[in-house]
């Protein structure tokens, strides 16, 4: 298949375009990258292509635009069989759905809090985002993925988010392993993975990106 | 085995709603339990431990919570009638997208035309009306989102139906005038009795609302 089937209109620092890239890789995909400048002015392309929302990911298949990177990773995962992101009983891939939807609504939004605040709003904001981690940590139980022995669907919905870990943890002064070992052996585990190395960003770049947020913002 | 299927539900809820759609639809037999959200019972805490939230659906005594989660184990489960997705994946992608932007739009806006007032009310007023009418371009000419038969994004969205009444009297407008190609597909889901037998009426959602503004002492 030609690499111009799929072409991803991208950000590198954006965790929702991360997990796009690492379930292409997962699915050995070849796929043509376009980097968009989110501030500078988005293209023509990603206008049209995602007129609703107008953002990063979309992933285009043989021209046609898919939005919405865990719609666009269950996309890549009905489309390309092998290997399977998600387990074949219907229940059990309902409790797969059931935890993206929980990282979606919650995990980058605290995290994001974190160094949005100062003060005590922060210190509410870092408990919220260890409230979060502990459910996952829960959740992923004493398995070596949140897909049991193999990685899958939840695992690399969530890995992308960790990218941005290092960035909370300076802004909040405080350690994701102190609190929640188990995770921080899982983001371990993930990390060794040659797909997950690829695509994951070093976190110290992440940092810096979100320096310039804050000024951007005008937060000091 | 014995196929048994409790819903935890609360009247209003367009969330709940969609759930009754799909089950009527698949001719599934279900119990239905009504919560009282304010007191909410021990088997909802139970089985949605997370979120606590209805609706949930317990298939065997197994929990499936989040609507949209629920509405894809239904239609995967029981496949031998009525199916909600379709089965090319690109259009399935689109479904689940449109279906998301209901999740994300039409609950929260609507919710503030009753709960807010000046600028932001105002604001909100003009957000809803600009959804249903990119809601209504989606459809074009087909009779529901799902082609032929009602789909998955028809399921997800005529359940808000049931609150505009509420919509229309504190925002302010009518969609009807506004989008009467919106408000045809409304009537033709109504047609259908899964639809009309799972959404209350809107009379009743009226003074649920009302109701409810006492409470929060909105005025």
């Amino acid at each position: 298949m030609a690499t111009e089937d799929v072409v991803l209109l991208d950000c590198w620092a954006s965790p929702y375009c991360m997990r796009v890239k690492i379930a292409l890789e997962e699915k050995g995909i070849k796929y043509e990258e376009r980097a968009e400048d989110l501030f500078g002015g988005k293209s023509e392309l990603l206008l049209t292509s995602n007129p609703v929302y107008a953002k990063v990911p979309v992933l285009l298949h043989k021209g046609k635009p898919l939005c919405e990177s865990s719609i666009i990773v269950g996309y890549i995962e009905e489309t390309w069989a092998s290997p399977p992101l998600l387990p074949s009983c219907p229940y059990a891939r309902s409790q797969a759905k059931f935890w993206v939807d929980y990282v979606d609504k919650k995990l980058f939004d605290a995290g994001g809090n974190i160094w949005r605040t100062k003060g005590e709003a922060q210190e509410v904001a870092i408990k919220d985002f260890i409230e979060v981690l502990k459910q996952l940590e829960k959740v992923l139980g004493d398995k070596d993925f949140f897909g049991g022995d193999s990685f899958g669907f939840v695992d690399i919905i969530t890995i992308a988010i960790t990218s941005w870990f290092l960035a909370f943890e300076k802004f909040g002064n405080f350690k994701v392993e102190d609190h929640t070992p188990k995770l921080s052996a899982w983001i371990n585990r993930c990390m060794q993975r040659k797909t997950v190395a690829k695509v994951i960003p070093d976190p110290e770049k992440i940092y810096e990106v979100v320096i310039n947020l804050k000024k951007m913002m005008g937060m000091e | 085995m014995a196929n048994e299927v409790v819903l935890l539900d609360f009247w209003p809820s367009p969330f709940g709603m969609r759930l009754r759609i799909a089950l009527a639809e698949k001719g599934i037999e279900y119990e239905y339990k009504d919560e009282d959200l304010r007191n909410k019972s021990p088997l909802l805490l139970q089985m949605n431990p997370v979120h606590k939230k209805i609706p949930v659906l317990i298939h065997n005594g197994k929990p499936v919570c989040e609507s949209l989660v629920a509405l894809q184990y239904i239609d995967e489960v029981w496949n031998d009638k009525a199916p909600l997705l379709p089965s090319d994946s690109y259009l399935r992608a689109q479904a689940r997208f449109w279906a998301d932007f209901v999740d994300k739009k039409i609950y929260d806006i609507g919710r503030k035309l009753w709960t807010t007032k000046g600028e932001e009310h105002d604001a909100a007023s003009k957000e809803f009306l600009d959804c249903i009418g990119v809601l209504e371009g989606e459809l074009e000419d087909k009779p529901f989102f799902g082609g032929e038969t009602l789909g998955f994004v028809d399921v997800a969205l005529i359940p808000f139906y049931s609150w505009f009444l509420v919509y229309e009297k504190f925002g302010n407008f009518s969609v009807e005038a506004e989008h009467p190609k919106f408000i045809a597909w409304v009537k033709r889901c109504m047609e259908k009795e899964s639809v009309s037998k799972s959404l209350p009426e809107q009379e009743k959602v009226y003074d649920f609302v009302a109701l409810m503004r006492k409470k929060f002492g909105i005025e």
